[in-house]
């Protein structure tokens, strides 16, 4: 009997050059994977592949050169382990994330947390093509947001009180955007809200803590970095409520859904029905 | 306060971090608390990274100042933070 190849990718098993082998996709969000898990893997990468496994470019694992004759005996060998397989085709993908709050001293926003929850709520859903998320825990953007078709970024919105201020202008000197002026003699400081990109580093080098800020996402749109490369676009202003975090998402998904031709991709979507047309669609959830 | 009434002054416009801030904690070693540190710095990573990591040791920014060609002069009290 044929193998069915196409019917395969959808649950990660890709095809390889060599003859009736699969690279088998794992299921990871946020890259993250226990010992436990890794002890499976390496017994399934020794036992049927060739003792190696490849680190995707998704944060994912894959095991190359697994026989298509043993993929049920490989999936049970991974189970037992808490090992899922991973997905592709035009479904969401991979949910990536980098360490986020959680660990990390520059975080903004749990990833981590995020990833999970948005994987239990989106992963793997049918769509007319291909859909990316990713998050990043702040504006250093180790994760890469805005190559995703929907990414999401930790950011701060910052907010000044004059009490202990002390008009030194280290704020307006640090802002990389150049939304703040310090007016000492006046004793006036003011924000250009359209210029900030919620940062923080105003929040971070205050000397009196006279800025403070509400933690919250930043959310950009039709990301692409394949055979043609697109940055994701910021329509909307940052988010504090994490509720609306996956309202937006679902929204967004559902727009996706509704108006993308088959096989066509986020980004083309946009360009081609409008941007107008998605942000308002969003509009009612923001 | 000016560059000229600080207890000391300290150029890193010369270096790139991590030395940047190297450089002010070793002059910062050299003054009792309370006592201010003139620094000398370039726009760009020196201005984002060393007053916050001046935020982090407790050491109090008291004036900025942007200077023509770009760089900054910034006064910082020793463990100003900290009173």
């Amino acid at each position: 009997m044929a193998v069915d190849y196409k019917a395969l990718k959808a649950t990660g098993m890709m095809r390889m050059k060599q003859k009736d082998c699969i690279s088998m996709r794992l299921k990871s969000v946020g890259g993250h994977f226990t010992a436990a898990q890794l002890r499976a893997i390496e017994q399934v990468a020794d036992k049927y592949g060739h003792g190696y496994v490849h680190l995707t470019s998704r944060q994912g694992i894959e095991i190359p050169y697994i026989h298509v004759q043993d993929i049920e005996a490989v999936k049970a060998d991974l189970a037992k382990g808490g090992v899922e397989n991973g997905v592709c085709g035009p479904r969401v993908r991979t949910i990536t994330a980098c360490q986020g709050a959680a660990t990390c001293p520059s975080g903004l926003i749990d990833t981590v947390k995020l990833a999970n929850e948005f994987d239990k709520r989106f992963g793997g859903r049918e769509l007319p093509h291909k859909f990316k998320f990713g998050f990043t825990g702040c504006h250093n953007n180790c994760l890469k947001a805005e190559e995703n078709d929907m990414g999401i970024k930790g950011g701060v919105k910052p907010s000044w009180q004059p009490d202990n201020c002390t008009y030194c202008g280290l704020c307006e000197a640090v802002c990389p955007e150049q939304a703040i002026k310090v007016d000492a003699a006046a004793q006036q400081v003011t924000l250009d809200e359209a210029k900030c990109v919620y940062c923080g580093k105003c929040i971070k080098s205050c000397p009196t803590d006279s800025w403070t800020g509400e933690n919250g996402c930043v959310i950009s749109f039709g990301g692409l970095y394949g055979n043609h490369i697109a940055i994701g676009r910021h329509t909307l202003p940052l988010i504090v409520n994490e509720e609306k975090v996956y309202d937006v998402a679902e929204a967004t998904l559902q727009f996706f859904a509704a108006n993308a031709k088959p096989s066509e991709r986020f980004r083309a979507c946009l360009e081609r029905v409008g941007w107008d047309k998605l942000e308002k669609a969003l509009e009612g959830v923001v | 306060m000016s560059e000229q009434q600080a207890d000391a002054a300290i150029d890193i416009t010369d270096v790139v971090c991590p030395i940047t801030f190297v450089k002010v904690k070793v002059a910062l070693e050299d003054l009792a608390d309370g006592q201010t540190l003139s620094v000398h710095l370039n726009d760009g990573e020196p201005i984002q990274n060393v007053p916050r990591s001046l935020k982090d040791e407790g050491h109090k920014v008291t004036s900025v100042h942007k200077n023509d060609d770009g760089t900054y002069e910034l006064v910082v009290v020793k463990g100003g933070l900290n009173a």
